[in-house]
């Protein structure tokens, strides 16, 4: 075996690379220690990405990596990509420490593997930082056999065998294609050497703005998703649901009507519903309109917006005024959020007497393939599970719900189906970012605060489906930080960056049978943007100017650096009813702020103008990618600020659509939006990015209307009317 | 039913479906043409957004009789070959797609607007991105109006 020689930054993890016995070269990365708190210390205080790279640790041997006669580099990738570029950032860390070109570099998502327990989870910002090590491992492990080959050849030693380019090279000009040493490079004679990763100064690629490695295939309508997929004799299949969340089916009126529609191959009752298999899913489509169903109730039947956020509001109390001292309180709600991704919910399944394939979008899919087996009542083992490029995600993918349906209409139809979620149930039944309700309180005396409480309610967070297990293994032997799998996610994201004070932050669950997800974050989206509207709120109960109080409250170099970068043009000449605002955050061991231009000369139709962007995720191993997920969470921070939630009426969403879900379109987008991405300094490893840029424009944008308006807003979305005719339940 | 004769992408094509069938789901379920997507069946996203003798339209919402012997261009058939479109070119110039779902609508609907007008309003580039790319693709219009 061969020993990863580079132990710098926090993380001292080893990783080993082994041969894999194949034709061609494949290698493999290996975790080398053990997992728990005593082998593996975590940084202090940890966090949650660290806590699920603990629960990783014992199985990040099956990175699997192989080079091909033609130099092709095949990366088997245990993650989903959906759209957060992961696929090229994993691509590049292989191209980086191969030196080989990047578009030799073909990353494969993997299908289900149970063997790798909870490293094939994608969530929680987590991915890079998990596999920056591995991968580079098993490139370098892979370069290194290259190199051994060719020395062999030219029968020189292989420290004089330099690499370059996808070939071996000697001084004296020779040189030799990696694709034609793959099969010799295989060879299990060649001793174990120690390996280094490269050096950062000699990083090509890391670090690089890089355009992804599938835009072609995006751009050109080639990119295979789900439902693109030729499945042979998979027929379209869609499903009529409850007028209510989680309703029950009874009785199917006109199942033999609706089976002689044009079409219509199928009807069959599952449990969420009434399945339509057709020959279009146009044809599906009608047909399930066109069913005439006797519905049970749902257990939210009686839920609506106000007895929602009373309940919330109810869980949480301010407490008793403090005896020294001066106080500010301040109270946020914000509405349940549709993930709404464009691709909506679905999955192709083929379920026979003995065996079972799935292809799905699937963030976990290890324990969607159990689920899927469960359902259909066969063993683990005889269900293959594929994960597909999903189109869109922001947390709905880690929740497998259309692949048993899939499965199960599979099953009763004796066929192979293609099943999808219209848009309409994709809003209403779907998931949703739970409502909460936030207290927050500060005490100061004499200018200086003193303490600094964030009392949190939330609808309960579904966190189970893998999710949940990987914190809860991680956690294993770790001081317990909440009594919910919930409540020690909160406690492990939601931090203050700053001093104020004895300060303490809590998660009240209201349990409610909803539907509900983490949705680009877990409870930061809401929880820590309600922080940052108070410290805003507070700055000026104390005449202080909204940066600068943040500035002297910041407690490290590396995020004022983040806040001044952002706040360079702060202060600056702005129209009359047009004001600036502010916001920081701080997770996944990276930082960003936030400064946004706000015109909200007509304060019903406010716009986000311009909006500054500062982040230092540590090693930036893309940061032309880091700007796009920066860009994809201001455009979530617009539409959730302003505009787009869900009213929730007697137990179904009102909205069904995008013209009534109101996510920002193109004229709700800022003219000029700058992202810039500082430097992690020179040890830096890579910070999560994928949702650490939400928080801090969502309270930005909430400040800067404060600013413009004099009033500060309360609930969220600011503006969300019952503005449109809803459809039919 | 019926037999519907059309052009698409440069090809005659003859189906048998019923008339009221949206041509959605005869390109994407009965002649295996997957680059227009479903996002939601009523002419609001336009993930579906293609061409219909060379003006944007949003097949979610036509039906297949109303394009009887006319002339259907998909993002498929906007290329010329391997030589990219100048609005492909652009958006990846850009890096503009994240998930990709919804950009070849975007990309279709992008090319329609630029035949019309080189300096299309925010309002009039209406496709739902729910990942946020428009600060890029209002980049990549921009570039692309510049060079067609």
């Amino acid at each position: 075996m061969t020993e990863n020689a580079e132990h710098t930054g926090v993380d001292r993890r080893r990783f080993l690379a082994f041969l894999v016995a194949a034709p061609t070269l494949t290698v493999a990365a290996v975790q080398l220690d053990t997992p728990g708190a005593a082998a593996v210390p975590l940084p202090e205080p940890p966090d949650l990405g660290d806590v699920l790279n603990l629960a990783a640790l014992p199985t990040s041997h099956l990175l699997t990596l192989k080079v091909a006669e033609d130099g092709t580099v095949d990366f088997w990738l245990p993650r989903e990509e959906v759209g957060q570029g992961l696929t090229t950032a994993v691509a590049m860390l292989v191209a980086e420490e191969l030196d080989t070109a990047l578009d030799t570099v073909r990353v494969h998502l993997d299908k289900a593997r149970p063997e790798l327990l909870f490293n094939q989870l994608t969530g929680s910002s987590n991915s890079i930082r998990s596999l920056y090590r591995p991968v580079r491992t098993a490139a370098a492990a892979a370069r290194q056999r290259l190199a051994w080959a060719a020395a062999l050849r030219w029968g020189t030693e292989p420290d004089r065998v330099t690499t370059r380019g996808g070939r071996a090279l000697l001084a004296d000009g020779r040189s030799i294609a990696y694709g034609e040493l793959a099969r010799e490079a295989s060879s299990d004679r060649f001793a174990e050497q120690p390996l280094a990763l490269k050096p950062r100064a000699e990083h090509r690629l890391i670090g690089s703005p890089t355009s992804r490695i599938d835009a072609r295939a995006l751009v050109t309508g080639r990119q295979q998703y789900t439902l693109d997929l030729d499945i042979p004799g998979a027929k379209p299949a869609m499903v009529r649901r409850p007028p209510t969340i989680r309703g029950s089916v009874r009785r199917v009126r006109n199942a033999a009507a609706v089976e002689t529609m044009p079409g219509v191959l199928a009807v069959t009752a599952i449990a969420t519903g009434v399945a339509v298999v057709a020959e279009t899913f146009g044809q599906a489509l009608a047909g399930k309109e066109a069913l005439d169903v006797e519905w049970g109730p749902g257990p939210v039947d009686e839920l609506s917006d106000d007895s929602l956020r009373a309940k919330l509001r109810g869980a949480v109390a301010q407490g008793l005024p403090p005896l020294l001292g001066r106080y500010v309180d301040a109270e946020f709600d914000f509405a349940p959020v549709s993930h709404a991704p464009l691709e909506t919910n679905c999955a192709v399944a083929d379920v026979r007497p003995a065996h079972a394939t799935v292809w799905a979008p699937a963030q976990s899919p290890i324990a969607a393939r159990k689920a899927v087996a469960d359902a259909i009542g066969l063993p683990d083992a005889l269900v293959d599970f594929h994960v597909v490029q999903a189109g869109g995600s922001f947390g709905r993918r880690l929740f497998h719900d259309a692949a048993i349906e899939a499965a199960q209409v599979s099953k009763a139809v004796r066929r192979p189906v293609r099943l999808m979620w219209s848009r309409v149930d994709d809003m209403r039944h779907g998931r949703m970012r739970p409502a909460t309700h936030h207290k927050l309180r500060a005490v100061h005396a004499g200018g200086a605060l003193l303490s600094f409480r964030h009392r949190m309610a939330s609808v309960a967070m579904d966190v189970r489906h893998g999710f949940g297990d990987a914190i809860t293994a991680g956690l294993t032997g770790l001081p317990l930080v909440g009594e919910t799998t919930a409540q020690a996610m909160f406690a492990l994201s939601v931090r203050s960056p700053y001093d104020m004070g004895a300060t303490r932050q809590t998660l009240t669950e209201v349990p409610l049978q909803l539907p509900t997800g983490s949705w680009r974050g877990v409870f930061s989206g809401t929880g820590r943007a309600a922080e940052e509207m108070f410290v805003d709120e507070l700055a000026e109960r104390l005449g202080q100017d909204p940066v600068a109080f943040r500035r002297a409250r910041l407690r490290t170099a590396a995020q004022r650096a983040v806040l001044d970068k952002a706040a360079a043009g702060w202060g600056r000449e702005l129209p009359a009813g047009w004001a600036q605002g502010v916001g920081f955050h701080e997770e996944y061991r990276s930082r960003t702020a936030c400064v946004v231009d706000l015109d909200a000369t007509d304060p019903k139709a406010p716009r986000v103008m311009r909006a500054v962007i500062a982040v230092d995720a540590g090693r930036a191993v893309n940061p032309r990618g880091i700007e796009a997920q920066m860009l994809g969470g201001l455009t979530d921070a617009i539409a959730t600020t302003l505009r787009a939630g869900l009213h929730l009426d007697k137990g179904l969403p009102l909205e069904g659509s995008y013209s009534q879900f109101h996510y920002a379109r193109q004229r709700n987008s800022p003219y000029e939006a700058k992202v810039h991405v500082l430097d992690g300094g020179p040890d830096a490893e890579p910070g999560g990015i994928g949702e650490l840029g939400v928080p801090a424009p969502v309270a930005a944008i909430a400040n800067a209307y404060a600013r413009a308006t004099g009033r500060r807003p309360r609930s969220f979305p600011v503006h969300f009317a019952v503005d449109f005719e809803p459809f039919p339940r | 039913m019926p037999d519907q004769t059309f052009t698409v992408n440069g090809e005659t094509v003859t189906v048998d479906a019923p008339d009221d069938l949206p041509l959605l789901w005869v390109l994407r379920d009965l002649l295996g043409i997957r680059g227009p997507k479903y996002g939601c069946g009523i002419d609001v996203c336009k993930a579906c957004t293609s061409h219909l003798d060379g003006e944007a339209f949003n097949p979610c919402v036509t039906p297949v009789a109303s394009v009887a012997g006319r002339s259907v261009t998909t993002i498929e058939g906007l290329a010329d070959g391997d030589r990219l479109h100048p609005v492909q070119e652009a958006w990846l110039a850009q890096d503009v797609a994240q998930c990709g779902f919804c950009q070849p609508g975007q990309i279709m609907a992008a090319v329609a607007l630029l035949r019309r007008t080189s300096t299309p309003t925010d309002a009039e580039i209406a496709n739902v991105c729910r990942c946020g790319t428009y600060v890029r693709i209002r980049e990549a219009i921009k570039a692309a109006a510049a060079r067609m």
